[in-house]
C-alpha cells in the first residue's frame, strides 16, 4: 500500500522528471515530504505564473515534458496564463494543482477554485482525481497526452484527501485511451500527390511553423529545400528550424516579416505549409492571401487543416515522419535539381526594393536592431534566446540569426508579456552549458522580474537585456500610426532603476547608452556566474518595420 | 443548415461540459443536446443538433474529435438515419373541449398520461416535424407547460456505430 503523495512522486520519477517548477502550499505538504527523499529537484519560483513559464521554457529547450506544481485556489489560478501560453504554442507540460478535499469540493472552501473548469479550454486535457485508485493511471496518461500528437499542457488536480489516502500501487506500463490515437504517418497517396505537384511547381515556397521544431524535423526540411531548391520562410514559432544564414532562407513572413518573404509567399504557385496554422498574423486578409498557390498542408492536428485557409492537399501526420516519406518520393522523381532562376531573380528584386535597414541612433540612445545584431554576433550559434512580447520580440525575430532549433523561446500564440525571464530560467536548467539571453522591454520585464531572485537562488546565470523606451512600445507604435499620435495608457514615464532593481534581486546590473560600452559589458556578462541585467536606452519613437496592418494584405505593407 | 451530430463519449463527469464548452467557446448555438448511456455503461451517446454552414460544422466535428474523452463523432446529416424526440405537454382541457382534444391526440397516436379536472398531460414521441405539428395544434387550447427531451438519432440499417 502506498500513500497518494508517494504514488505521485514515484510516477514522476518513472516519467524521468528531473525538475519541478513550483510554489508551496499547505495542501501539498505531504508531497513535499516525499520529494525530500527524491532525486527530483523542486525549483521554488516567486510567482506561480513564472513556474509555469519556466516549465514551458524547460520543455522547449529539452524537448521533454515540463512539470510545474502549485497549490490550490490562487496558486492554481495563477498558472492559467502559463497554461494558455503553452497551449497556444503546443508545448508539452504537466501541471499539478492542489485541491481541497473531495468532501469539500463545491463548498467554497478556503483556497478552492474549480481549476479543471477554469482551464478546460486552455489545456489539451485535464483531470480532477477523485479516486485514489485512478491516480497512477491519470499521471501516466497526463504525460502521454502532453507529449504525443500535437503536444500541449495537461493539468492534474489533486484533492488533499487523495494525496493522503492509500492504495495498492501499480504503475500502468501501457497507456490505452480509446478516444485518443494520434496519427503519425501521413497518407501515402497524398504524399505522392505532393511529390508530383512539387515537380511541376515553378514558384514554390516552404512555409514552416513551430511544428517543425516540435517534431524535430529541421534536417528533413533542409533536405527537401536543398533537393528542390525551394526558398523557405518561417513563422515566428518556426525560427531556428532552418539556418538563417542559408541562402534559401527568406526570413520570417507575416505582419512583421520581411517584405520579400511576404511577396514570395503571396506570389508563389505552391505553398508547402509544415506544422504551421495559417495564423492571422501570417495571412493578413485571408481572401488576398497567395491567390495563385496550390496549398499543401502537413500537420499532426486534423483540426488545423482548412481552419483558416482552404487546403488543396492536406496530410495529417507528424511533420518529421511525413517529410521522411516525401523526401523519398521526391528522390525517386527528380532527375536534376531545378535552378528556378526566374523565381530567385524575382525574390532578389523584392529584397533589393525593401531590405531590412535601420539608421544611426541619436547620442545617448542605442538602436535596438543594432543591439540584437550584436548579440547575435557575440553569442555563439547554440545560444538560447528568450523574449517577452512587443517590439523587442519582433526586432529579435527580424535581426537575430537563429541557426539551430530549440534556441528560440517566445510566446507566439498567446503573446504573453512576462514570459521571457522565467522561460530563460527553465531553458538554462534544461541546458546549463548554453548561453541564455532574455531580450525584453521595460514593460514586459516588470511583469516577472521578481524571478531574478529564483535564478540567483539556484545559481542560474543568464543575461537579461531590457530595451528601455519608457513605454509600452508596440501599442504606442499603433497609436502613432493608426491613432494620429494620440498617446494614451502607453507611457511608462516612471520606471524603476533597473540597475538597482537587478542588484537588489542578486543580479549584476548595468546601464548602457553607447555602442562600445554595450559590447564590453555584454562580453563580460557572458562569463558571469550571476544573472545579469543590462538596461539599454532606446528611443521612444523607434518602430518595428515592415508592418502589414492587422486585417490588411501584403499590398498594404508599411516599410517605414 | 441543420446538422445532427452523434457523439460517443466516455461516461465520466465533466465530459458534457467539455463538449458543450467547445460549442460555446466558438459562439455556436446548440439547438438540442441529449445524453444517455449506451449498451456499454462506460460510454454515453450525445445527440447534438446544431446549425451552421458546412465549413463551420466540419470545424466543430474536428474539434470534437480532438477531445480526449470523445470516442467517435458521426455527422448523420448526410446519412440515412432515424431521429426521435419525446415531449410532455400540459394542455388546458376544459370539459367542453375534451373530446376535440382527445381526437387530435388520437390522430397523432400519442397518449394522455395524466388527467386533472382542467388539464391533460400528453406524451408524444416522433421526429421533430411531428412534435412541432402537435404543439401547433394544441396551442389554441392553451399550453401550460412543455418538457422536450431533445432529439436522439441513429443511422439506419444493421451497421453499428458502437
Amino acid at each position: 500500500m502506498k500513500k497518494g503523495s508517494e504514488i505521485i512522486v514515484e510516477c514522476l520519477e518513472r516519467e524521468n522528471v528531473k525538475h519541478i517548477f513550483g510554489l508551496p502550499g499547505a495542501v501539498l505538504c505531504d508531497v513535499y515530504d516525499v520529494l525530500h527523499d527524491s532525486p527530483i529537484d523542486f525549483i521554488i519560483c516567486r510567482h506561480e505564473q513564472a513556474a509555469a513559464h519556466a516549465a514551458d521554457g524547460y520543455a522547449r529547450v529539452s524537448g521533454k515534458t515540463g512539470v510545474c506544481m502549485v497549490t490550490s485556489g490562487p496558486g492554481a489560478t495563477n498558472i492559467v496564463t502559463g497554461l494558455a501560453t503553452a497551449y497556444m504554442d503546443s508545448i508539452p507540460m504537466v501541471a499539478f494543482t492542489g485541491q481541497v478535499p473531495t468532501t469539500m469540493i463545491g463548498d467554497d472552501a478556503f483556497q478552492e477554485a474549480d481549476i479543471a473548469g477554469i482551464t478546460r479550454t486552455i489545456t489539451k486535457h485535464n483531470y480532477l482525481v477523485n479516486d485514489i485508485k485512478d491516480l497512477a493511471r491519470i499521471i501516466r496518461e497526463a504525460f502521454y497526452i502532453a507529449s504525443t500528437g500535437r503536444p500541449g499542457p495537461v493539468l492534474v488536480d489533486l484533492p488533499k484527501d487523495i494525496i493522503h489516502s492509500k492504495t495498492k500501487f501499480e504503475y500502468p506500463e501501457k497507456v490505452s485511451i480509446r478516444g485518443y490515437n494520434p496519427n503519425l504517418k501521413g497518407h501515402p497517396k497524398q504524399i505522392e500527390k505532393i511529390a508530383v505537384k512539387l515537380s511541376e511547381a515553378k514558384r514554390p515556397v516552404i512555409y514552416m511553423g513551430g511544428g517543425v521544431i516540435l517534431s524535430n524535423a529541421s534536417r528533413e526540411v533542409e533536405e527537401l529545400a536543398h533537393m528542390l531548391n525551394i526558398p523557405v520562410t518561417s513563422t515566428l514559432m518556426g525560427l531556428g528550424g532552418f539556418p538563417s544564414n542559408d541562402k534559401l532562407f527568406l526570413g520570417m513572413l507575416g505582419m512583421h516579416g520581411t517584405y520579400w518573404a511576404n511577396m514570395a509567399t503571396n506570389n508563389s504557385d505552391l505553398i508547402i505549409a509544415l506544422g504551421a496554422r495559417f495564423d492571422d498574423r501570417v495571412t493578413g486578409r485571408i481572401d488576398k492571401f497567395a491567390p495563385d498557390a496550390t496549398v499543401v498542408h502537413i500537420d499532426i492536428d486534423p483540426s488545423a487543416i482548412s481552419k483558416n485557409i482552404t487546403v488543396d492537399i492536406p496530410v495529417v501526420g507528424d511533420v518529421k515522419e511525413v517529410l521522411k516519406h516525401l523526401n523519398e518520393e521526391v528522390k525517386k522523381r527528380i532527375k536534376s535539381k531545378p535552378k528556378r532562376t526566374e523565381w530567385f531573380k524575382e525574390i532578389e528584386k523584392w529584397k533589393a526594393k525593401h531590405p531590412l535597414l535601420y539608421g544611426d541612433g541619436k547620442k545617448g540612445y542605442l538602436k535596438p536592431q543594432w543591439v540584437i545584431e550584436k548579440i547575435s554576433e557575440l553569442a555563439d550559434d547554440s545560444a538560447i534566446i528568450t523574449t517577452d512580447v512587443g517590439q523587442h520580440q519582433m526586432w529579435t525575430a527580424q535581426y537575430f540569426k537563429f541557426k539551430k532549433p530549440r534556441t528560440w523561446l517566445t510566446s507566439g500564440g498567446l503573446g504573453t508579456m512576462g514570459y521571457g525571464l522565467p522561460a530563460a530560467i527553465g531553458a538554462k536548467m534544461a541546458n546549463p552549458k548554453s548561453i541564455v539571453v532574455n531580450i525584453s522591454g521595460d514593460g514586459s520585464f516588470q511583469m516577472n522580474c521578481q524571478e531574478i531572485a529564483t535564478a540567483k537562488t539556484y545559481g542560474v546565470p543568464f543575461i537579461s537585456i531590457v530595451l528601455n523606451n519608457n513605454s509600452y512600445g508596440m501599442v504606442r507604435q499603433y497609436q502613432t500610426i493608426f491613432y494620429k499620435k494620440r498617446y494614451y495608457a502607453t507611457d511608462l514615464d516612471f520606471n524603476p532603476d533597473f540597475v538597482k532593481l537587478a542588484e537588489s534581486l542578486g543580479a549584476e546590473g548595468y546601464y548602457v547608452d553607447d555602442e562600445k560600452k554595450f559590447i564590453d559589458i555584454f562580453k563580460k556578462s557572458l562569463k558571469s556566474k550571476l544573472p545579469v541585467v543590462i538596461e539599454v536606452k532606446i528611443e521612444k519613437d523607434e518602430k518595428v518595420f515592415p508592418m502589414v496592418p492587422a486585417g490588411g494584405s501584403v499590398k498594404d505593407i508599411l516599410v517605414d | 443548415m441543420k446538422h445532427i451530430i452523434s457523439v460517443l463519449v466516455e461516461n465520466k463527469f465533466g465530459v458534457l461540459a467539455r463538449v458543450a464548452g467547445l460549442f460555446s467557446a466558438r459562439g455556436f448555438n446548440i439547438k438540442s443536446l441529449s445524453v444517455g448511456e449506451t449498451i456499454d455503461p462506460t460510454v454515453s451517446r450525445m445527440t447534438i443538433i446544431s446549425a451552421g454552414d458546412d465549413q463551420i460544422i466540419e470545424q466543430v466535428i474536428k474539434q470534437l474529435r480532438r477531445l480526449v474523452d470523445v470516442i467517435k463523432v458521426t455527422d448523420l446529416t448526410g446519412e440515412d438515419y432515424v431521429d426521435r424526440e419525446m415531449v410532455l405537454i400540459k394542455v388546458n382541457a376544459e370539459p367542453k373541449v375534451r373530446s376535440e382534444l382527445m381526437q387530435i391526440i388520437d390522430i397523432f397516436r400519442t397518449k394522455i398520461i395524466d388527467v386533472a379536472p382542467r388539464s391533460f398531460i400528453v406524451e408524444a414521441t416522433g421526429d421533430n416535424d411531428k412534435i412541432n405539428a402537435l404543439i401547433d395544434l394544441l396551442r389554441p387550447f392553451g399550453i401550460k407547460e412543455i418538457a422536450r427531451t431533445g432529439c436522439v438519432a441513429m443511422s439506419r440499417g444493421s451497421k453499428s456505430k458502437k
